[in-house]
């Protein structure tokens, strides 16, 4: 089968579909789901049966109704998070590429005191500041990951702007949006968008992450991460409540996955080891 | 060369001081009065005076994040506000647990990272190759809390071959805290193999396109010795790296799986202390965290320069 | 088969593995000390024609029909491993580029001695002992200690040259040449080829010399095969090509290499004032100077040449007059005005005026805009024309540089190297400039094509009275097109004038040099110069790597990043743009840029 012009494989048609149908639940959400998002429908950690296809929660919810509701909060705020990281990582990036000087020197800097430790910590440190909430989650993710946007606009920008195209737009006098807009951007479109993909996976894999650790989405919203936290109860019994949102992120970040790796895999050259000996 | 990595750890040192600088900044002076959010809304201002000139909160933010960072430097942490206990008595051990685990996990993941990333790149594009890239393409995906309760199911409440939680004190014996921490090991070996594999994968791959492994061929030489005399030594630096790299994130991953085993171990730590508001305990463990993944950082620079072949013969 | 052939290719075929034909149907025979010439255009297939005759083909090819009979041994049909056993052995490879053909953590001896060992030919021992004394037929310094070296303590012409120890090393019966010499200084050039000449005759070894100047083969071959988009032209002994060639693209190749061997303008009778006057001008990265006090003028309709070979400066001689590299001292005047240093502080009115044409077009156009864009941009920033006068203005270009209209919609992407370089042109044109600078604007095409470019920008001369700075290595080029010229030597200007003067003598010595470098036609070429030339082997000149144009752009790029002063890269960066004499560093640079960006990107887990 192919798509826009490429033959895709096998996997990267599932990892199509996996997107396509998390994206089809998170949006159609209450229209698909079951029963309410809060209402009990059995008691706690009842098996899955014909009314409730993968059982109850801790407290009797039906777990497919909270999975879909969950999926709209968690792939929204991961998507929210990733387009915010972008806008941020995009235009510091290509500014500083483009600028160069003292201004590249100072995002740069900044930038690699932020990535000298690891984003978790910082986010735990963040988040304690500022207290939970949504707007925080999402504004702090989205800083630290800008972070690591940052590094690859300005590397492709970097990149671009020694290009002889963009050596005559500035000895035409063009001014910084132009050359940023016109010439770098439209050829930094493809690798930043397989990065897209990526970071989206991470910033869904961070905040599930959060949540799990009971740092992330707050209380009355239904979101992966933190459903497995409250599951996790039950695991020691044997009820694998807790495992189905778990799935659920798996399942998603391997689509994604699947399909970034097709399409950095499009440009990638065969290597030396593939010769004919 | 031997200036060139002397800079590079003065870069590292450079790095440590600011980032040390700027979590006092992020814990202590941005929230405010940190007394007040201890102690809540019922402190009569005489409770919170005395509590702040007890934490030291009515000196100058210079002076404090001096004092501070002197104690550091002596392994003096200050006191945790929720039990007033010395911080580096708590933080020690732990430390010593979240090492073993780390270390534990990278015995497990370095032979067989390593391994098949190089049979996968020189085999690029045929089975051996194309197999482990789906395999550790799910790896990478998968969080830690899935896997790790995934093996608590099947291999500790299904079956009961290893416990589930993989609590340790200072006195179990080796053995057994070996089998303690087994499920959590795996769990971060099969997270950091996948990322490690592919590294070192693309870093083979990529001197297997150059021009002198090209030569070699044309030399007449059996694919195993291109590999292994022309390939692999070049490849080594960058390997190296990649595992420096790995090995920071494994310190680092333990966090999330530490919770899932309710180890004993520096993340745990953390985590407590985040969910109570602790900060002298938060910033200690911020400060941990940055001096191990900065040194490995800088562990792997300096170790990519001293093995750069020109920079190790000078003309 | 006849019985004294050696190596015999018949109906060969190589495809890419989407199923593109790059050899269709080609058949070589190669008798025993028999030296055959492939010459062609980029893409013509020649490499790898070379590379198959070894039974070998890169990543993404495959040989996909036809007979390889090496010795009497069909390789395609014998096993792996036999076909193993013959590489190196029976057949051996000189490749284009020595500094990355050469593993950088191995000793150069380990390397030279890697070959006879494996086959079973000789004892390392011997196997050192030969390669010592191939050293010293190949006039090696210190042939006895050099190979205790590694690639990169060796300059790029001498690594050339142990390349063709290793290649010799096991005594082969044949050898594939891939342009090497094709990435020497013009200078250089000189030495490496008659010792390889040399060498081969010596051992008898039959060969298979690739290379896309027709001169150089002229010098080495005994006949000579055309070869065009993967398929043969015409085959010949190297005198009737070169005299009668009976298929019309052969005539083109050589009538274009004719013309350009003895052809010089005059200087234009109309003295008027300079239009772009260059006074003392030094500059250069970081704390070294690369062009130091250099001055010259320019006259209205004029073509001034600056020749030079790789690191002479003379590219920066073009970023300091367009102001992309602020001028340290002296002055540039344009009309009579005087040019502000740096490029931010010019008024547009000047940057209008001074237009550019690269080196390479393929970089030096937008691959997302059409032509319409590319070219229109500069009418509607210079002119405020109208979106509807914009587009007539790009049909009215197009046409002046011989494009049709409706190319307008297209991107570059769907041009050819020709076509792209005269929508430079075209772009440039379109500022109505006063002075263009054309910095190499041929040395990326084939030469038909060059010749092409070339006859449009005269016409352009004469019709638009537009002056131009011509940068070149060429000297081909410079007689055809310029009316004076600038030759350059570690930055300085050393001799200027009037083209015909600076072509004929008194020389000054570098200039003579330089021109007698420069093969030409004849068969005997290179005997006569050597002849009359008898010190110059063992001078040990500046070499280059195969890709000085893209290290020396990535140093640039380096040194300008800010963050990055004082890394290791930083440091490799300096040494490739300030050391101008050894160039050869700028290969090693890039490998140390690759490694390190290898080590950065890691970082980011």
């Amino acid at each position: 089968m192919t798509i826009f012009g490429q033959k895709a494989p096998a996997t990267a048609l599932v990892g199509l579909l996996i997107i396509l149908l998390n994206v089809l639940v998170a949006v159609a959400g209450p229209m698909v789901a079951p029963y309410g998002e809060t209402q009990v429908v059995g008691g706690g950690w009842d098996p899955s049966s014909a009314t409730t296809w993968f059982g109850t929660d801790q407290i009797g919810r039906d777990m497919l109704t909270r999975l879909i509701y969950g999926a709209r909060m968690t792939i929204g705020i991961a998507f929210v998070t990733t387009i915010l990281s972008f806008f941020i990582g995009i235009t510091l990036g290509l500014v500083a590429a483009v600028l160069g000087k003292w201004v590249d020197v100072v995002i740069s800097r900044l930038v690699d005191v932020v990535l000298s430790i690891p984003l978790l910590i910082w986010a735990l440190m963040i988040l304690n500041v500022l207290g939970q909430s949504l707007t925080s989650l999402v504004l702090t993710i989205a800083f630290l990951d800008s972070t690591r946007v940052f590094r690859l606009s300005r590397a492709l920008g970097i990149n671009l702007v020694a290009l002889d195209f963009v050596e005559v737009a500035r000895m035409r006098g063009e001014g910084l949006w132009w050359i940023i807009g016109r010439e770098v951007l439209p050829n930094a479109a493809a690798p930043l968008m397989s990065e897209f993909g990526l970071r989206f996976c991470f910033n869904f894999l961070f905040i599930a992450a959060l949540s799990f650790l009971g740092l992330g989405v707050p209380l009355p919203y239904a979101d992966w991460g933190g459903m497995v936290k409250d599951n996790v109860g039950g695991i020691s019994f044997g009820l694998p409540a807790a495992l189905y949102p778990a799935a659920a992120i798996a399942i998603l970040t391997v689509g994604i996955n699947l399909v970034v790796d097709w399409f950095l895999s499009i440009d990638a050259r065969p290597s030396g080891a593939q010769a004919e000996m | 060369m031997i200036r060139l990595i002397l800079m590079r750890i003065g870069l590292g040192l450079l790095t440590l001081f600011v980032v040390s600088a700027v979590i006092f900044l992020l814990t202590q002076i941005l929230p405010g009065d940190v007394a007040s959010s201890v102690l809540g809304q019922n402190a009569t201002p005489e409770n919170l005076a005395a509590f702040r000139h007890e934490l030291g909160l009515d000196q100058p933010a210079l002076s404090r994040y001096l004092t501070w960072l002197w104690g550091v430097l002596h392994g003096d942490f200050g006191v945790a506000l929720t039990n007033k206990r010395d911080i580096i008595q708590e933080l020690a051990p732990r430390f010593r647990n979240t090492l073993f685990l780390a270390g534990y996990a990278a015995l497990l993941a370095l032979p067989i990272s390593v391994g098949f990333g190089i049979l996968a790149a020189v085999r690029e594009g045929r089975l051996t190759d194309r197999v482990a890239n789906i395999l550790a393409l799910i790896c990478i995906s998968m969080p830690e809390f899935f896997v790790g309760y995934l093996l608590i199911l099947n291999f500790s409440v299904n079956h009961e071959y290893f416990p589930s939680l993989a609590t340790v004190s200072s006195d179990t014996p080796f053995g057994e805290r070996v089998w303690a921490v087994t499920l959590p090991a795996i769990t971060m070996t099969l997270l950091v193999t996948a990322h490690m594999l592919r590294m070192t994968r693309n870093s083979v791959l990529a001197i297997m396109s150059t021009p002198y492994v090209e030569m070699a061929f044309l030399k007449g030489l059996t694919r195993g010795r291109v590999v292994t005399r022309h390939a692999l030594p070049n490849a080594a630096s960058p390997i190296i790296s990649v595992i420096a790299l790995n090995l920071a994130y494994l310190v680092v991953g333990v966090v999330v799986v530490e919770n899932v085993f309710t180890y004993p171990g520096v993340g745990q730590y953390m985590i407590d202390a985040v969910t109570k508001r602790d900060v002298p305990v938060i910033e200690a463990c911020g400060i941990v965290f940055a001096s191990v993944f900065i040194t490995l950082n800088t562990l792997a620079d300096v170790l990519a320069i001293v093995l750069n072949p020109r920079l190790r013969h000078p003309r | 088969m006849a019985d004294d052939s050696i190596l015999e290719l018949q109906k060969l075929k190589v495809e890419t593995i989407t199923g593109r034909v790059l050899v269709d149907d080609v058949d070589v025979t190669l008798k025993r000390g028999e030296i055959l010439g492939l010459i062609g255009e980029s893409g013509a297939g020649k490499s790898t024609i070379g590379l198959a005759s070894m039974a070998y083909a890169r990543a993404g090819m495959r040989i996909t029909g036809g007979r390889i009979t090496l010795d009497g041994t069909e390789l395609r049909a014998s096993t792996a491993s036999a076909r193993r056993h013959m590489r190196g052995k029976s057949i051996a490879y000189i490749a284009q580029s020595a500094a990355a053909s050469f593993n950088p953590s191995m000793t150069l001896m380990d390397q030279v001695c890697e070959a006879p060992v494996t086959h079973g030919v000789m004892s390392r021992a011997d196997a050192e002992v030969y390669a010592k004394q191939l050293f010293r037929k190949l006039q090696l310094p210190n042939p006895d200690t050099i190979g205790e070296r590694y690639p990169h303590q060796v300059s790029g012409g001498q690594l050339q040259r142990v390349m063709a120890a290793m290649a010799m090393s096991c005594r082969p019966d044949v050898i594939v040449l891939d342009e090497p010499t094709t990435a020497l200084d013009v200078t250089t050039q000189i030495e490496v080829l008659s010792l390889l000449r040399d060498l081969i005759r010596e051992f008898g070894t039959a060969g298979l010399y690739i290379t896309h100047d027709l001169a150089v083969v002229a010098q080495i071959a005994h006949r000579i095969m055309v070869l065009r988009h993967g398929k043969m032209i015409e085959m010949g002994e190297t005198k009737q090509i070169l005299e009668q060639p009976k298929t019309e693209y052969a005539r083109a190749l050589v009538n274009e290499r004719r013309e350009a061997e003895h052809l010089a303008l005059g200087i234009p009778d109309k003295v008027v004032q300079p239009i772009l006057r260059v006074a003392n001008v030094t500059a250069g990265y970081g704390p070294t100077a690369i062009v130091k006090n250099v001055s010259f003028d320019l006259a209205k309709g004029e073509t001034l040449a600056v020749v030079g070979e790789s690191g002479s400066g003379k590219s920066t001689v073009a970023r300091i007059i367009t102001g992309l590299l602020p001028r340290w001292e002296g002055e540039i005047d344009l009309s009579g005005k005087s040019l502000p240093a740096a490029l931010a502080s010019r008024a547009p009115d000047t940057l209008r005026r001074l237009q550019m044409v690269h080196q390479m077009p393929d970089v030096a156009l937008n691959p997302r805009q059409t032509l319409e864009q590319i070219i229109g941009r500069p009418v509607s920033f210079f002119f405020n024309a109208l979106t509807k006068d914009v587009r007539t203005r790009v049909h009215e270009l197009l046409a002046l540089v011989g494009l049709p209209e409706d190319f307008a919609t297209r991107r570059p992407g769907q041009l050819s190297g020709g076509q792209k370089q005269r929508v430079c042109i075209a772009r440039a044109l379109a500022a109505n400039p006063e002075v263009i600078i054309c910095d190499e604007p041929t040395s990326a095409l084939d030469p038909l094509v060059a010749e092409g470019v070339l006859k449009l920008l005269k016409r352009l001369q004469d019709e638009l009275g537009i002056a131009y700075i011509f940068i070149t290595h060429d000297l081909g080029t410079v007689r055809r097109i310029a009316h004076r010229t600038a030759v350059m030597l570690k930055g300085e200007i050393i001799a200027q004038g009037p083209t015909a003067e600076i072509f004929s003598p008194p020389f000054h010595p570098y200039t003579e040099k330089l021109i007698t470098s420069v093969p030409e036609m004849h068969t005997t070429w290179l005997d006569e110069i050597l002849a009359g030339r008898s010190s110059v082997l063992g001078s040990g000149g500046p070499a280059i790597p195969d890709s000085v144009l893209q290290a020396r752009a990535a140093a640039r790029r380096v040194v300008a990043d800010p963050t990055k002063k004082d890394s290791v890269e930083w440091l490799a960066a300096m040494q490739v743009l300030s050391d101008g004499q050894k160039p050869e560093q700028a290969g090693s640079f890039n490998d140390l840029e690759t490694e390190l960006q290898n080590v950065k990107g890691l970082t980011e887990i």
